[in-house]
Parts: C-alpha cells; structure tokens; sequence
C-alpha cells in the first residue's frame, strides 16, 4: 500500500469522504424513505377520491379551513393548495423531521455512525452530507405532495384560477407563482423542525426519541400558540408563524408576516443547526 | 484536587447534563411568561373621579350632576404644569368607555378629563344630542374646571391649554365644543357627523333632509337603547372591544353593550315623570324622534332640531386645528361627512387633516395598522398644538384598503396610503365606466317587507353570514351591469351613476348600490354601503323622465380586471324607511356612466419593512458567521497536519500516557502506553472492564482523550484525522445497515471512504469474510458469526496498514477462529501491523506477535509474547509434604517460596535448575507429585482475572 506524503491512505481526501451521492443512495434504499415519500404522493390521490363522495350538501364549516375545502374542487391549483394546507400543520413536520432525525441517530444505533468517523469522514462533513441530504429529501416530499397534487387536481377538476376568500382570483400562471411561494415559505418554517430533530438526532441513539421528541415539542408550540394570554411572547414560538402563507394569497401579497416567520425560523434552524455541530464535533461516540 | 471533587460531587448530584439544561431552559422560559404576565402595565398616574356639578342649559343655571374622572400623569404638579385633554364619549357609553385612551393620554403626559355625559350612565339630566345649551355648555365648564386645576398648563386665566378628543357622539362635540369656545386649541373628531338631518334622513340625490330617506335601522338602535354606538377607532375612542371581523365588505362593529343605553342607566333610575316612550331623552328630541319615525319622513321642526346639534351650521367659528378622522366601513356617518366638515373647515382656514380608516360603526377599529395609523396621527396632532411639541403635521391625507384577512389572527390586514393633499370625495380623476341594461319594472313592496338587506347595524358575527343573506329581492331591484373591466380600477371617494325613473304616483323611493361582480358571479357590495334617494316629480312614462345623477357612498375599493360593476337599483331597504304603498316603478340607466373617482397614493410603509432589513441583516451574518467558522476550522486543521513525530514516522501506532476519564468521573484509561511496529501483531489483553475498548475508541477518534498521546505513523491523532484512513478497524462489534445486504454494505462503506474503487480489493475482503452466496442477502438475516466476519472484512478493506480488531473471534466457531489467526498472522507482513484486543489468553497467545496486558486502566505487562509466554524463574510444585519441602527449599541458594495455595508451591528458582530443585526434595524424602513450569503471561493474567474468570476457564 503505497502511502501519500500528507499521511493518509492513497486516494483519501477528507473532503472527498461520504459523498453526497453516496449518502443519498444509502437513505434512498431504506424503507422509511420509500414509504415517507410513496405517502407523499399517495396522500393527494386518497384525497382526490375522498372528494368524490362528497355530496356537496355538507357544512364544512367557517373560517378559511372551510373556504380552502369548498374551494379545493374548483382547479388543480386549488385542489394543491388544500392538500398543502391539510398537510402543513403535521405530516409535513412528521416526515421533515423523520428525515433529518433519524438520520445520524439511527447510524448510531445501527452502530455504523463509528465506522463511518473511522473511515474517517470528518464529523463536520459527516453532518454536512447527512443534513444536505436530508434537506434534499425534505425538499423531494415537499415538490412531490405538490407535483402530484398539481397533476391530480388539473387532470380531475382542470387548470383554472386560484381562488381563495382571502382575496380576488389569481390567473393560474400566477396562481401557480404564489403557490411556489407557498411552498417555499412552508420550507422555511419546517427549517425549525429540521432543526430541532437534527440536534436531537447528534444527541440520542434512539432515532425514533429524535423524531418523536421534534414533533412533540412542534406541537407543545403549537399548543401555546393557541393561548392568547402570552401575548407577545408568542411572537417567539417557532410556530407562531407557521400559518402566515395564508399571507401570501392575498392582493397585494401579505409578507410582513412571512418575513417575521422566515426571520424566526432561521433564527432557530441555524441556532439548532449550531448546536448540532458543536456537540457532534466534541461528542465522545460511543454507541 | 479538592476543588475538583467537590465541583464533580455537586455535579453528581444535580441532574445530569442534557436534563438540567432542558430543565433551566423550561424554568427560564416559565420565569419569563410570568414576569410577563404580571408585569407592572402602563405609566405610573393619578386619577380622581369626582362627581361634579355644574351649571348649563339655555339659561346657564340649571344644575346637572357629571360623573368624572381625572387622570394626571404623575410629573404634573402646579409647578409643572401640563397640557389637557378633554375626552369625550361615544353614545351610550360612559366615561368608563374611554379609560383606555384616557390613560394612553395620560401616559403621553397630558392631564385627561373624561365625563359621562348627561343622560347617560350615573350622569345626571337628559340626552338633548350634543346641544350647544347643554352638553356643549356641560362641556364649557368643564374647561372652566380644567382652568382652575392647578396642574394644568393655561393659555391664560381661565383658559386651559386643551384639546378635545372623542368619537361619535364625542366627535361632534368637540367639533360643536370648539365652535361655541375659543378656548379649544386642536380638536380630533372621530367617525361623527356634519349634519345629523342628512346623516339620520340622507338622501343621495341632493335633496333637503326634509325629502330624505329615514334611516330607521340605527335611528332605532340609538333610540331604543341599543348598543354603545359611536366609538372611534381603537386605541383613541374607546370602548371597541376586540371583534371577529367579518368579510371585507362588511367588516364586524363595535361590541354591542345592550343594557348601557339611555334607556337603561345603571344607577340612576329615570325619575317617576319619565315618560316610558322616551327614557332619558330630552322631551323634545324623543318628540322628534317619535314625529320622524312615524312618518317615516323628518319634518322641518325635526330637521332644525337635528341640525342644531349638528356642527354644519358652525364650521365658520371654529379656529382649533382638526383632525378629522372617519371609518370606511360606516353606513351611519359616512366617508362624505368627514368630508363636508373638512371642506367648512377649510374654507375658514382653519388647520385640517384628513385620515380615513377600514373600520367605522359598521367595521369597528379596523386592523391593527389602522389603529396605529390613527393612534400615531392624534399623538402627533396634540403634541403640536395643544402641547406645543414636534413639528408641524402637515395636512397629507392617508386612508387605507383592505388587503384581505390576515393570515395568523384571521383579522383583516390593510394597507394604508397617503397623499399630499386632501382631494374630497370627488377623487383626484375619474374613471369613466358604462353600464348597461333595458328598462326594467320593480315593485315596491308594502309596508318595505320584503326588504333588502345591505348592512345590519350591530351585525357582529353575523356580518360574516351577510354574504349568504345580503342581496335583493327578485322583482324588487334593477340591474344594470358593465363589461368586464380591462384593468384594475382603484377607486377612492364617492362614485357617482345616473338613472332614469318613472313612477305612476311620480315619487319614487330608490336604493342604488354599486355592486363589484367577480368573473364567477359572485357580488360583492363594498362595505355594505348604499344609497337612498327620494325622486319626486317624476313623469308616468320612462320615455319622458329625465336622468337623476346619484352620489354613492364613498368607498375605498379595488376594482380588478376582469370584474363587472353592477348598479342595482331597488326599491326596499332592511336599514331604511320605504313607502308603505305598493307601487311599481320602472328605472333604466341615466345618460352617464359611472363615475369611479380615484386619488393616486403611495404606500405607508409598515412598521414591519424593518422586519425585512432584519432577514437581510441575519441572512448576511449567518454568511459572514459560517464563512469566518469554516476559515477557522481549516486553518485550525492545517497546523494539525502538519505536524508529524519524526521518531515514529514509522511506527503504525504508539500510545503513551493516555488517560480517559468520563464526564461522570469514572476512570476508563488511567495510564497506557504502548507501541505497535511494522509486522507485529499485538494483542491488548484484559479482562472485560479493563479499559481495552476505551483505548480503541480513542485510537479511532470516536472519544476525546482526558491527557495523553497517539500517533499513528507519527502523525498526531484526534478525533477525524486523515491518517485514520490508514487504520483498518472493528470497535464494538458490527455495525451494519440492516435493510442493505452484506457486499451492498461493504460497498457503501467504501464509498463512503470516497476512495477509488478498485483500491478496496473487495475480492480478498470477501474470501476473508467466508460468507459465500450469503453475502448477497440482507445483513438482518445474517447470524452474530457472520456480522462478525463481514466486519473483519470490511476493516481489511483496502488492506490498511493498521488493522485494529476489538474481540475478532467474538461470536466465531473453532474452525473460524484457527483461521482468522491464519488470517491475521499473514496480515501482518509487507510492513503491515494488526492490533487485537482480547479477554482470551490462548488467543493472543497463539495469534500475537506481542502482548499489552491491561487491567484497571493500566498496564500491568506488555512485551513479545514468547518472551511473556516463555519460560519464567517460577516453578508450581506439588509435593507430599509442603512444610518439609519449604524448609529444604528455604536452604537452596536463591531459591524463594512464594505464598502459595494449600499443598503447593510456587518457587522462584532464580537460576536454579529444575532437576536439581526436584533432586534437593527428593533427597530429602519429599515426594513430588507434579513439577509445573510457569509463563510470566500467565502469572500476569491470573493475577489479574483469578481462577473463576472466563478468561482462564476458557484454557
């Protein structure tokens, strides 16, 4: 074996450890992923023939909730905007932060995460790799739950207008512009729960505590979000913004919400993100 | 030292790590929601609340009992004295009503004096509408009170520095207030009228009060002791509670408060001579009221009354600077009586300022930035002229649009804008827009049931519904619609259209609405305004009638392209008083289109644009922040590389002094040393605890050393060094993944090393691993035996120079295991090194080239193993006598006993050889049973793990 003059083995360059590729096979072949992201394209067609036993005679209710439902026949890009609307609030927080919980957590437990530093992969590269993959198959549920919707919803109901009552209709050319604003900004909040299951996930062994801890403390936020009484203090929940993509359907577009929310979920991502790094880098691994 | 083990007793017992920071970080959050929530609120003042009598009506000496409170700011004192507001009420409030903004005010250093009006509350006396002969005089004497505090800042004897603030009901009388007193510095008149006539019986054509429509909807609510009418927008008028909004076009009201009106006055109860048709209203005014609503028509008695309580006759003496503010969503004072005072205001010269908000009687505050907008306007108005700060306002005119809902409170967001000067309703230009329609015949319902339904005062949630309910009776309204529009139409002020109508009695009562119809139909009347108009002389036949031009409300709407207008012309109104005969009337559209006037406005920036500058501030931090963690990070790495040992450049591994103490105190390494050389194969020998598994993990870079030193090939070691890629490695046993199979994994693996392909020998790790076919299916069906093997495999991969293997023969059969030492005797040529932790004496003594015997942490013996294993000075007898044997053994020269168990002896011959020792004891006639030599690997050993052990029971 011949041995380079820096001291490692031939053709071993740190930077060239766990490539992205390489990473994104390893999770591609793992059920999890498969399934997380078959549901993602099953969910809007399990909707679309939920509506076909719609009687049309049923209250659904006030509120916008019930607008987007009575609107969400009215046009492929409506019929997308409600499955993004229904699947906001938590399968998308489920399966972001199944994705960037489990992602070291589950190497600890499997024990590979040691051969893996051995190899050795830097451990910044290894979160790096390991996050950048998760965001792209965050990212991939994300466009696939539209795209599928999208091509769904225009096939069964045709490409009209977005309607909505926060606002008059948006030709569908804009219509699909908002709602890939929409989806951009719903990314931005999930960052908060990619954040908080990717700390969790350099700190456990148990990917399921990872995921599972991320999505209860998205809910406890959810939950005091809803008392009034915190006042201001809600303002720095990581949910408290969650919803301002509503924002973004009406004219003139809404973003003074959309920043705020966008300020505070990267706030929190990179603070999370950080602290990731920081105890991964200085852990001892002894799974 | 100490210190030190204090500090870790402390540590111990708190809880540990991560739960303690999770338990601070919820304690500091609940610390913080607490003081929030029990946070002292608002600025340290006084108040007083006095009942105050004063003397008014027409002759100035009748006596009425005021209810009041003063609220001072706590720096007033007569030696410094401060500005006054005198804050008026909305109708049916009280002074209770205004304690918000009353306190605001206070806070903003102004004394405040606010009162329950008379006829309301514990007041004493009579509603008589704002009469300047009693609540106006009430009013005057209260400035007389303010004079004579000795807090309270003076223009001169007598004459307070004050303004006055109020909505509604409070609005016109600080507009009347200010045109019956000098004293008056600035006034700010909220959602109030100019003419009480034309706002209770308007009609759109132009036409006197006395031929109006009766707007018998709120004149009823304000009679009959409905709600807490009149507030202005909130933060500065009052009592408008937080609301659910409804749909922008007829967005929530003001909270109702049944039982707070005249009628029904907590405390004081109306005297035995009330008359129950009246309540607390002024004889003359119920009179009036009860003449106007019978007829439905005013009469010129009713309409004077009106008028004298209405500032439109007495804009001319009004000197106060004003700030006029209205509400959009307003059918009970609409956008056009603002207008007509402004315009009176104006004429005299007299500073005005327009601001016109999305709430109202009918919408309420209106959202959040519409309060702030108005809040900030009044602050800014008193502070200049009655407190004599800040600069001069200017009179730009600002009024804003609903945008839609907001997305997180389900408020209403709009947006506000302004302009330089105050166009009126009219607008700045006009957009001209045709409609067009036959001739169509309506019927006037008798007795105005059915009726149409526009707005519902007081709606409240209901006004949500008004969508589904809201619309015309079919058979009772005309429709006149437009072609789609070609591009948006932003309209701001009152539009007008023009119709044509025949009557067969040739009077005709009409409600014309201007309807924005969207591509799919649905109708919407923008805030449920309309307008009524009264036509008389009008011909039998269409033919012969002459176009009428109607001024709609003002409204502050977008049009988009692609909607229609529609004008509909109806005959019946929920809200107002129609002809109780049926008639049937025929209308056609006029000879004009419709008017869309419009005022061109920039934005009002948002406090919220900062937010924006904040996101490209953090953005760029975060940027600047990885940028500077990365060049720290790198060129931290290259004074890492560069450093390389040169007395070990080519040793595979030493390890010297390496301590590894866990957070939670307990020693796992205390004290190794150790080297491995080219062609060895060392076995690190210990029983299980011994700190063997540490010591790997630390050499892998998976733990931190507490003290101490590695360097493999002279290259220093830490946790991801690159020289670990020399390092072939199996710690703690497997670890694969398990949906992959045993070749998938291999590869993954070395992919992951990002090394060439090629460069793995995947061949010879395969033939090594043994595991046939089976290492194509899926690791989670594989044994413990094979794992085993496929790990071994995957640390041979690429044939590293250092191979480390934690227990390798763990989980292996005989066969496997007699191989695998094959294996790793043959691994270690060509330069190349294998380190073997074991708890198995034979194995490292039949696979290792040199031994590392740890226990504790430390190392107790280390050295080429046949010299560890090779013979040792100490020989075990067992003899038939012991005591005899270690006397004859005591006298040999050198000879020593060692303490040995019952009825043998351990001896160290030191030199002695072994047949002389067993001729000594022989000759001595000591029979010796057995002569066992010893290993100095086994003395070690046994030392350590005793008898009992695996270790040496495995032997």
């Amino acid at each position: 074996m011949g041995t380079s003059t820096v001291g490692t083995a031939a053709g071993y360059r740190p930077s060239a450890t766990l490539p992205f590729l390489a990473e994104f096979r390893r999770q591609a072949s793992r059920r999890r992923t498969q399934l997380a992201l078959g549901f993602m394209v099953l969910l809007p067609l399990i909707i679309l023939i939920a509506f076909q036993f719609d009687s049309g005679d049923d209250d659904n209710g006030g509120g916008e909730f019930g607008s987007l439902i009575s609107f969400a026949t009215s046009g492929g890009l409506n019929f997308t905007l409600f499955s993004i609307f229904v699947s906001a609030s938590f399968l998308l927080v489920v399966v972001v932060a199944l994705f960037f919980g489990d992602t070291v957590a589950s190497e600890a437990s499997w024990g590979s995460l040691r051969y893996l530093l051995a190899a050795p992969v830097p451990r910044a590269r290894l979160l790096t790799v390991k996050l950048l993959v998760a965001a792209a198959y965050s990212g991939l549920a994300l466009l696939l739950l539209a795209g599928t919707a999208l091509a769904a919803g225009t096939l069964r109901y045709g490409w009209s207008p977005l309607r909505s009552t926060v606002a008059a209709e948006l030709p569908p050319g804009e219509g699909l512009l908002r709602l890939l604003a929409v989806l951009g900004y719903l990314a931005v909040v999930l960052l908060v729960v990619a954040g908080l299951a990717f700390l969790l996930s350099v700190s456990t062994d148990a990917a399921l505590g990872a995921v599972g801890g991320a999505v209860l403390l998205w809910i406890l936020s959810s939950i005091l979000d809803q008392i009034t009484a915190l006042g201001v203090l809600r303002d720095f929940l990581p949910t408290h913004f969650s919803t301002a993509w509503l924002g973004l359907l009406s004219t003139p577009v809404q973003t003074d919400d959309v920043v705020r929310g966008t300020i505070s979920s990267i706030s929190y991502a990179t603070l999370f993100w950080a602290l990731a790094y920081w105890r991964f880098t200085r852990k001892d691994v002894t799974s | 030292m100490t210190s030190r083990l204090s500090i870790r007793r402390i540590r111990r017992a708190l809880p540990t790590g991560r739960r303690a920071v999770v338990a601070a970080l919820v304690a500091v959050l609940l610390a913080v929601a607490v003081g929030w929530t029990v946070r002292p609120r608002g600025p340290e003042l006084r108040t007083e609340a006095a009942m105050l009598t004063v003397r008014s009506g027409p002759d100035g000496q009748q006596p009425v009992d005021l209810d009041t409170t003063f609220y001072l700011p706590e720096e007033a004192s007569p030696g410094h004295q401060v500005p006054a507001v005198l804050l008026a009420h909305g109708f049916g409030g009280t002074k209770e009503s205004v304690r918000d903004d009353a306190e605001e005010f206070a806070g903003r250093g102004y004394a405040v004096l606010t009162w329950t009006a008379r006829g309301f509350g514990r007041s004493g006396g009579e509603i008589h509408l704002d009469s300047p002969d009693y609540e106006v005089r009430d009013a005057q004497r209260l400035l007389d009170w303010l004079a004579a505090r000795p807090e309270i800042r003076t223009d001169a004897t007598g004459d307070p520095r004050v303004g006055v603030v109020g909505g509604s009901y409070g609005g016109a009388l600080a507009l009347l207030l200010a045109a019956h007193d000098r004293r008056v510095d600035a006034i700010v008149p909220m959602i109030t009228w100019n003419d009480l006539s034309r706002s209770l019986v308007p009609d759109s054509a132009g036409g006197p009060a006395t031929a109006g429509v009766f707007k018998k909807g709120w004149a009823g609510l304000f009679f009959g002791g409905g709600g807490s009418v009149g507030s202005g927008p909130a933060g500065i008028s009052g009592n408008v509670a937080a609301q659910p909004q409804g749909a922008p076009a007829s967005a929530g009201p003001p909270s109702p408060d049944p039982g707070a009106g005249p009628g029904s006055g907590p405390g004081r109860a109306p005297g035995p001579a009330a008359d129950p048709s009246c309540g607390r209203f002024a004889a003359d005014v119920c009179a009036a009221y009860l003449r106007i609503a019978t007829a439905g028509r005013a009469d010129q008695a009713a309409v004077d009354l009106l008028q004298r309580s209405s500032p439109a006759g007495v804009l001319d003496r009004i000197t106060a600077p004003a700030l006029l503010v209205q509400g959009e969503a307003d059918s009970l004072f609409p956008l056009s009586e603002a207008d007509a005072n402004a315009r009176g205001l104006a004429a005299n010269g007299t500073p005005v300022r327009v601001a016109w908000f999305t709430g109202g009687h009918d919408g309420g505050d209106g959202p959040e930035s519409d309060s702030d907008r108005v809040r900030f306007l009044t602050v800014q108005w008193l502070d200049h002229y009655v407190k004599g700060a800040g600069g001069a306002p200017g009179n730009d005119f600002t009024w804003s649009r609903i945008a839609g809902f907001d997305a997180l409170d389900r408020g209403l967001v709009a947006t506000g804008y302004r302009t330089t000067d105050y166009p009126g309703t009219g607008g700045e230009r006009r957009t001209d827009v045709a409609v067009t329609g036959p001739e169509q015949q309506i019927a006037n319902p008798p007795n105005g049931n059915p009726a149409a339904i526009s707005s519902v005062p007081f709606a409240g949630g209901l006004s949500a519904l008004l969508d589904g309910v809201a619309g015309d009776v079919p058979g009772q309204h005309a429709r006149f619609e437009s072609a789609p529009l070609a591009e948006a139409v932003d309209v701001v002020g009152a539009p007008t259209v023009s119709i044509r109508a025949a009557s067969p009695t040739g009077e005709a009562v009409l409600f014309v609405k201007l309807y924005d119809v969207d591509p799919n139909g649905a109708a919407t009347l923008p805030n449920g305004l309309i307008a009524p108009v009264r036509l008389t002389g009008l011909p039998q036949r269409l033919a012969d009638a002459r176009p009428v031009t109607v001024t709609l409300p003002a409204i502050v709407r977008r049009f988009e392209s692609g909607h229609r207008l529609r004008v509909v012309v109806a005959t019946s109104d929920q809200a107002y008083a129609s002809p109780a005969e049926p008639v049937v009337y025929t209308v056609a559209a006029g000879d004009a289109p419709v008017a869309l006037p419009a005022v061109a406005g920039e934005p009002i920036p948002t406090a919220a644009a900062v937010w924006r500058w904040v996101l490209v501030g953090l953005l760029a931090a975060i940027v600047v922040g990885l940028v500077v963690v990365v060049a720290v990070v790198r060129r931290r790495h290259r004074r890492h590389d560069s450093s390389v040992h040169p007395e070990y450049a080519d040793v595979p591994l030493v390890v010297q002094r390496l301590r590894k103490e866990y957070a939670d105190g307990f020693v796992a390494v205390s004290n190794v040393d150790f080297e491995v050389h080219p062609g060895q194969v060392v076995g690190l020998l210990g029983p299980n605890g011994a700190g063997k598994t540490t010591t790997l993990r630390v050499l892998m870079g998976l733990t931190q050393p507490t003290a101490g030193e590695i360097h493999v090939f002279g290259h220093r070691l830490v946790p991801g060094s690159p020289v670990l890629s020399r390092i072939g490695a199996l710690v703690e046993g497997p670890g694969f993944l398990p949906h992959l199979s045993g070749l998938e994994n291999l590869k993954a693996y070395w992919r992951a090393t990002g090394r060439p392909e090629p460069d793995a020998r995947f061949a010879e790790a395969l033939e090594i691993a043994g595991l046939g076919d089976s290492v194509h299916r899926k690791i989670k069906t594989y044994s413990h035996g094979m794992k085993q093997r496929l790990a071994i495999a995957q640390a041979m991969l690429g044939l590293p120079e250092l191979l480390v293997l934690d227990e390798p023969t763990d989980g292996l059969d005989p066969p496997q295991i007699a191989e695998m030492r094959r294996v790793l005797q043959r691994y270690a040529t060509d330069g190349r090194a294998v380190l073997v932790s074991s708890h198995l004496l034979a194995e490292v003594e039949q696979t290792c080239t040199h031994a590392v015997v740890v226990n504790k942490g430390r190392i107790v013996a280390s050295g080429p193993v046949e010299e560890i294993i090779g013979e040792s000075p100490s020989v075990l007898f067992e003899v038939t006598d012991p005591d005899a044997a270690r006397t004859v053994l005591d006298r040999l020269d050198g000879v020593r006993v060692l303490p040995g168990s019952n009825g043998q002896l351990v001896v160290d011959t030191n030199g002695t050889a072994r047949s002389e020792v067993v001729a000594e004891l022989v000759r001595a006639g000591i029979g010796v049973d057995r002569v066992v030599p010893r290993r100095r690997l086994e003395d070690a050993f046994l030392a350590l793990v005793g008898e009992t052990s695996r270790g040496s029971g495995d032997r």
